[in-house]
């Protein structure tokens, strides 16, 4: 398994979720991971915008409407496999219930930055995947 | 020669080549789910909303085996998806959700899901869903055996028993009885005159709005509680319907009632919490009046519970979401035109019905078809109420839901037959436009004229019922209530399912020893959530730390560039929030993220102290009061910030190689201040 999934394995941020999208990849859906990865991002990046969108808001009230938000965030997430963004939507759902703005912001930055930090992460892993793909000359699913 | 059924091979290797209905609006779920179901061998369909998915299961009933759905669905409840294709469609549905809160669960079951699921799905999972294709077929062949097996499954029903199986069991025995009659059957029940027994292809059933009529009006002259399949039947009187597909569909009815009781409840309670009393709240007959709850109808509190026995269309669709002003807005203007296309009381109908679109708009979706109905029924008595009975007798052509004609002893199904008749108005009308839609309607009893007048007394006599508040409603209406005082012990001892919730604690706590008298004790256990905080930052810190050169580096190379230039990583919120962050120290750019969670996390735990720019509306005010319990933490955050602050500089030039030192100040610090 290559390093830095092995690292992030480690690390607890991605748990075995994300095996079972290594294992639905193969010769006939042969990107299906890095496709899946990239839908993630693509609506974690608009949820987390609408979810600070929503925080920053001078009269915040919605927390239903946040709430939703989260729970797309919490799906999507536990569905890729990405575990501490999970753990920190769990909370940020806590706080939310419980109408604690000042817990939900926290949980927010923090959500941000899992998120970041595991985007990044991912993007390197895909990058090196690839280089070992053209280094190789040929195509072959993601090493586990 | 046998009879083939008309289906493609994969059929034939049961389960493999499953035809299956995924609903999500989450992209990347579908897209997930749809691999797996792919890997499973099943047929896979994928829409993202829950009205194509309607539209889809329609156009062609037996197209799919199996629905599988999310609950959250913005344009339609995963709930109501649910029973409309129960009862139209009469398919196992999967629900799907990432909140496995045993509310939804039960939720989920009541309206007859076959099972619930929850994210993330995994194939295993998905590699028994067949089951309960088999399951509801299963009980096709048993079907015309015991009427004693019906009336004890039925009353196990009743009593809550394994809903699946019951419910799938009546819904068999329907299908097969279905299944021997014949197409010109004129009842319009949906055939498929290939079957045989034994087959898979199970034809789907449709209540059509004429046999459901005559059904509701035999329960009706029955009593809901004396009504027993076979006397239903006998009433009917329609050809080749037989005692089991009675019973099943009296069992969803029951259902139906059941929960339409509840959200009448609600209506009676929130009738009563707006209008004062019913009389005088049945008396808003004028339109001036009822325009008045306009005001009373602002975004609200809005809990999106299951309506059933909501009309296919989509347009009505829609009026189940929360959205009061889309409530507002679509069906006025689609019923506006059909409005004008009958003649006779079209202005009142149409007028009616943007009462009914207005009213309940900060109730729920429910309480849309309730309420203005009630106020219906109220006006139809004052103004030309048998024209407008006439009109809604009718009008019924096709209309969906379960309404029931009046007359029912108990006096909240009497309110919910008193919302039928005018739901079934609506529905028609809207559905003019839609006569697609119709199809899975279901027939509206005659004796609808007789239920409105009746019904009015019975209405008012019911309303003062306020003592049952649907869960729903109860949390809607406290859900406004902000509870900012539980105390010191839960947040301290919530469980923690990560350091970020340790630190969540602390931060509370902080908040809340502000709020309360300072005492020892709170700084005390404060001090001990920071050893925890400590501990596990420590642990972080060298996973962080082992393996900061390489991550830093490689952040300091490319990530930073490319926030600041371009959109590789196109979160600029990211990059935003995290600069936010950390705004005591400016040099966050180079730092690299091995040691930004460090950085973080101290300042989200030690903000309450009242230092953080960030969140400084809130936690000043809190933090008005505390001084004394804040100035040790916040002393030894401006410590830790300074220390932070220097090794930032050096961690830079030295190649992140002082990383553990940092780590260990920073530790020590907090060791210190314990």
């Amino acid at each position: 398994m290559n390093r830095v999934l092995a690292l992030l394995f480690h690390q607890g941020v991605l748990d075995e979720q994300f095996l079972q999208l290594q294992q639905l990849q193969d010769e006939s859906s042969p990107n299906f991971v890095s496709e899946v990865v990239n839908i993630y991002f693509h609506e974690s990046e608009k949820l987390l915008k609408n979810l600070r969108g929503l925080l920053t808001e001078r009269e915040f009230s919605d927390y239903k409407k946040m709430g939703i938000h989260l729970n797309q965030f919490m799906g999507s997430s536990s569905s890729i496999g990405a575990k501490r963004v999970r753990n920190v939507c769990v909370a940020f759902r806590a706080a939310s219930e419980q109408n604690n703005r000042a817990g939900c912001l926290r949980a927010l930055e923090l959500l941000e930055h899992e998120y970041c930090y595991l985007k990044n992460k991912l993007h390197e892993l895909f990058q090196i995947e690839q280089q070992r793909v053209l280094a190789a000359g040929v195509r072959y699913p993601m090493q586990r | 020669m046998t009879i083939e059924p008309i289906m493609d091979d994969p059929r034939d290797q049961f389960p493999i080549g499953l035809r299956v209905l995924a609903v999500d609006d989450d992209p990347t779920c579908l897209f997930f789910l749809e691999n797996l179901l792919r890997r499973c061998q099943y047929h896979v369909t994928t829409t993202n909303q829950a009205i194509t998915a309607l539209k889809l299961l329609r156009e062609n009933k037996n197209k799919f085996d199996l629905v599988i759905s999310d609950v959250h669905m913005p344009d339609m409840d995963g709930f109501k998806l649910l029973e409309l294709v129960g009862l139209e469609m009469d398919l196992p549905v999967i629900m799907l959700s990432a909140n496995g809160d045993p509310k939804l669960v039960m939720k989920g079951i009541t309206h007859g899901a076959c099972d619930y699921l929850l994210k993330p799905v995994r194939i295993e999972e998905l590699k028994n869903i067949w089951q309960h294709v088999i399951r509801r077929k299963k009980f096709d062949s048993k079907d015309s055996n015991n009427s004693a097996n019906q009336d004890k499954l039925h009353s196990a029903i009743g009593e809550g028993d394994s809903g699946a199986g019951s419910h799938s069991d009546h819904d068999g025995k329907l299908n097969k009885k279905r299944k021997d009659q014949n197409e010109d059957d004129d009842e319009e029940h949906e055939e498929n005159e290939n079957d045989d027994p034994s087959t898979q292809k199970k034809p789907r059933v449709v209540w059509s709005v004429e046999l459901h009529r005559k059904f509701v009006a035999a329960v009706h002259q029955l009593g809901i509680d004396k009504a027993v399949p076979k006397k239903i039947l006998d009433l009917m009187n329609v050809e080749k319907l037989t005692r089991e597909n009675v019973a099943s569909h009296l069992q969803k009815y029951r259902l139906y009632l059941k929960r339409l009781n509840s959200m009448v409840n609600q209506q009676a309670n929130m009738a009563a919490a707006l209008g004062g009393t019913d009389s005088s709240y049945l008396r808003m007959g004028s339109l001036n009046g009822i325009e008045n709850f306009h005001t009373l109808t602002g975004p609200g509190q809005f809990h999106n519970t299951t309506f059933r026995s909501l009309p296919p269309s989509g347009l009505l669709g829609r009026l189940n979401t929360p959205a009061g002003l889309g409530m507002r807005g679509l069906p006025s203007s689609g019923l506006t035109p059909l409005g004008h296309a009958r003649n006779e009381s079209s202005s009142t109908v149409a007028q009616v019905h943007s009462q009914q679109v207005i009213l309940p708009g900060n109730h729920n979706g429910n309480v849309l078809q309730g309420m203005p109905t009630a106020l219906e029924l109220d006006q139809l008595q004052h103004v030309k109420g048998i024209i407008n009975v006439r009109d809604l007798s009718s009008a019924i052509d096709n209309t969906t839901g379960f309404p029931v004609s009046g007359g029912l002893p108990d006096a909240k199904i009497a309110i919910a037959s008193s919302i039928n008749p005018l739901d079934v108005t609506k529905n028609t009308l809207m559905l003019e436009q839609n006569p697609r839609a119709v199809q899975g309607g279901k027939g509206y009893g005659n004796g609808s004229s007789v239920s409105v007048a009746s019904l009015n007394s019975e209405f008012s006599s019911s309303l003062p019922d306020h003592s049952r508040l649907n869960d729903n409603w109860s949390t809607a209406a406290q859900s406004s209530v902000i509870h900012d005082s539980f105390p010191l012990n839960d947040c301290f001892k919530q469980p923690t399912l990560h350091h970020s919730n340790l630190r969540d604690n602390v931060s509370t706590m902080a908040l809340r020893s502000g709020n309360n008298p300072l005492d020892v004790s709170s700084v005390t256990s404060m001090s001990t959530e920071v050893q925890d905080i400590s501990t596990d930052m420590r642990r972080r810190a060298s996973l962080v730390s082992s393996n900061s050169r390489q991550i830093n580096n490689h952040a300091a190379t490319q990530r930073w560039d490319d926030h600041n230039q371009h959109g590789s990583y196109p979160s600029n919120v990211m990059y935003s929030s995290t600069n936010y962050m950390i705004p005591l120290n400016g040099a966050v750019g180079p730092l690299g993220q091995g040691f930004e969670p460090m950085n973080f996390h101290t300042d989200v735990d030690f903000n309450s102290a009242g230092q953080s720019n960030y969140f400084d509306p809130l936690y000043m005010n809190r933090n008005e009061g505390n001084q004394s319990a804040m100035d040790m933490s916040l002393k030894q955050k401006q410590g830790l910030l300074k220390d932070q602050r220097k090794p930032q500089g050096s961690y830079i030039s030295s190649n992140f190689g002082s990383l553990e030192d940092i780590v260990g100040a920073m530790v020590k610090q907090y060791v210190d201040y314990t």
